[in-house]
Formats: structure tokens, sequence, C-alpha cells
């Protein structure tokens, strides 16, 4: 049990996708302008991310090495298409303002990168648990892009006013904006894994001193 | 349909809705490959071709098989099927036939694959020029047209960023901003720069 909820963990801190994987850039920036977005994106992701590990991973002994790939990309079209079917007949305005980047889940580096690295070789539970936690950090990592992005350029989160007389700043909805967020986003990130190590570093050298 | 509808395609894909620095179509590759400028035009040369010969076959799978057959829900897993296969057999040709060209941008047809620039030009095609199971005249054309100037969008994109960042090596930066963070930045300055193009409003 504890094993299931380290793999359930681990999405969500160390191996978050986007913070410490730095996978699936491209519908991190492009759907995080407002955080009602993001958590639909979020909540797409992780039901073909649930669903391609669970198959891929019950299926890990049927399918030929050398063909893994077009396998893999099958299974997790056919999710990405049950998807967007569902999305357009019960969340028509999500799935007009997400767009595109609805049937690009299917070229989300996440999936593919979790199916290649962990559903093909571990057992259904474990994989289940791993694609909640993949699916939760990613949707966390987009909440926090979103609520910088849309405080910050359109004055609300969840649509809600936030400040009297503050006057957002456009360019953080736009493109720039995202680029900008996750760039510091990431060099703060950096910074903190610096901090920890140099210290780490110091007081290695004073045990040694002693 | 006549030559400045095709002039407006070319304007809106290389500047106004840059395939990059505006639709963020393609980001993995551009952040990952353009730390130098040969390396960069390579893969920029091979998204331009994958992106208009991928064009053509999207269409012609568009019109011929999912229209006719009314499956036009099959479009993600039919179009991401054909681009990887039309990928894998362009790089076993051109590895058989010309180690030269191999050379320069083999090594990076794979991973245009799982680029989400190629994807984004078929599904952009289908929606734009095709509404429902009606077909636009001209529409080959232009889904021709858009696939490739999506493509020298991105070229033009990655140039531009692979020439500062290697003027960008030689500059002192907080080391925490070392590489890819920095890169950001410099891409959300160009998106800016760009966004001039379609006019500045605030």
């Amino acid at each position: 049990m504890k094993r299931l909820f380290n793999e359930f963990k681990k999405g969500i801190t160390i191996e978050n996708p986007t913070f410490g994987l730095v996978l699936g850039l491209c519908p991190t920036l492009a759907v995080s302008t407002t955080v009602v977005n993001a958590i639909g994106m979020g909540i797409a992701a992780t039901f073909v991310l649930l669903g391609s590990n669970i198959f891929i991973s019950s299926l890990r002994n049927f399918i030929p090495g050398r063909i893994r790939i077009p396998c893999y990309i099958v299974i997790i079209a056919t999710f990405v298409t049950i998807n967007e079917m569902v999305m357009k007949a019960y969340f028509p305005a999500l799935n007009r303002s997400l767009g595109i980047f609805v049937p690009l889940i299917v070229v989300n580096c996440i999936v593919l990168g979790r199916a290649e690295a962990f559903a093909c070789k571990r057992p259904v539970l474990d994989a289940i648990f791993d694609a909640l936690g993949m699916g939760v950090g990613f949707t966390i990592a987009l909440i926090i892009i979103a609520a910088i992005r849309e405080s910050l350029g359109n004055g609300t989160i969840l649509g809600i006013p936030l400040v009297k007389g503050f006057e957002p700043a456009t360019m953080m909805i736009l493109a720039p904006g995202a680029l900008l967020t996750i760039g510091i986003l990431i060099g703060i990130i950096n910074f903190a894994h610096i901090q920890q190590k140099t210290r780490r570093e110091i007081t290695k050298e004073r045990f040694d001193g002693r | 349909m006549d030559a400045s509808q095709l002039i407006m395609i070319f304007i809106s894909m290389v500047f106004i809705n840059n395939f990059i620095l505006s639709k963020f179509l393609g980001l993995c590759s551009f952040i990952g490959v353009s730390k130098e400028t040969g390396p960069a035009m390579s893969m920029g040369l091979a998204v331009t071709f994958v992106t208009t010969m991928s064009s053509i076959i999207t269409w012609l799978i568009y019109r011929f098989v999912l229209i006719p057959f009314d499956i036009t829900y099959m479009r993600t897993i039919s179009f991401i099927l054909v681009i990887a296969t039309f990928v894998q057999l362009v790089e076993m040709f051109i590895r058989k036939t010309s180690p030269h060209l191999y050379k320069f941008f083999g090594i990076y047809l794979p991973l245009i694959t799982v680029n989400c620039a190629v994807l984004g030009v078929a599904v952009l095609n289908s929606e734009t020029f095709f509404s429902g199971s009606r077909i636009m005249p001209g529409s080959f054309i232009f889904s021709v047209v858009q696939g490739f100037f999506a493509g020298a969008g991105y070229c033009l994109a990655m140039l531009l960023m692979s020439g500062i960042r290697e003027r960008l090596e030689l500059v002192r930066v907080p080391r925490s901003f070392k590489d890819v963070p920095l890169a950001f930045v410099i891409a959300s300055l160009m998106s800016l720069a760009f966004m001039g193009f379609s006019g500045f409003k605030f």
C-alpha cells in the first residue's frame, strides 16, 4: 500500500511532469490562460493517461518490442478520440476554448513518456497509481501557471475579481506572458535546487571537519 | 481562390500566428534543438518538409476516406498513424539513397513524429478548410500552402532563437537561469516583438 502511495506521490512532487521532467509544455502554455481551462485540460489529460496506462500495462506481455511505439500511439489515440467526443457532447464551451489542443493530447510527451518509461514494465495497479499521480501533478502545475497568468492578466481567479482598482496587464494572458511565467518559474525551482545542494555540501563539510 | 488569399495565409502563418511564438506548437524541439544555428536549421527544414507533405497526405485522407465514409471522428487516430508511417518511410528512404542528406536531417526526423506542430497543421487544415463534411473550394492548395508556411514560420523562429542563444553562451547569467529558463524568457521577448505584426492592443 505504501509503495502504491509513493507511486502516486512522486508524480506530484519530484517527478512532476511540468516542473520536474519539463514534459508536455505546449498544452501547458497554450491552455493556461484561465484556471477553468487549466482544470479542464488537466482532467482530460488525466483521463487519457489513466486509460492508456491501464491498457498498455495489461497488454505489456503481448505487444512485440519492435513495434511497441505504434501500438502505444494507437491506444493513446483511441482514448483521445473518446475524450474528444465526450467533451464535444457534454462540454462544448470548454471544447471550444481548448480548441486544437484536445486532439493534440495524443502527441503530449507525458502520455507517451509514461507508457514507455513506466506502464510497459509494471503491473496494472502500479500503472494506475502512476497515471493518477502524473495526472494530478500535471493538473496542479497547470493550475499554478493559470492562476498566476489569470490574476495578473485579467485580475480574476475562476472568473471572480480579486482586487479593486487593479489595471490588469493583458500581456500576461497572451503568448509572451506564458513564456515569461514558465521561464521564471523554472528559474525559481532551479534556484531552490542549487540552494539546497550548497546547503547540503556546507553541512557535509562541517561534519567532515569535526 | 486568388493570389491575395495565398499571401494572407503566408503573412498569417509566418508572422501573426507564428506556430511557436503565438500558438505554442512544437515548443519542445524549439527549446531542445535551438542551441546552435546548424542543427536548428536542419530541424527547421525537416519540419517544413514534413508539414508540407503531411498536409497533402492528410488532405487526401480527409477528403477521400473520412468524409465519404462519414467517419470524421476518426481524424486524430488516422492522422497520427499516417504521419508516423510517412516519417518512418522518409527516414528509411533517405538512409538508403543519400547518406549526406541523412546526416543533414536524418537524426531529427524521428523526433518530428511526436512534434505537435505537424499534427497541429493537419488538424488546423481540416478545421479551417472543411466545415463538417462540406469542402471549401480550393482547399487542397490552401492546405498545402498553409502547411508549407507553418513550417517556414517554425524555421524563422528557430533561426532567430539559435542565433541569440549562440551569443548567450558568452554572457554571464545567474546560475539558476542558465539555459532553459533564459531561453523561455528570450522566447517571451521575441513573441512580444512578433505581436507587433498583429497590432498591439492594450
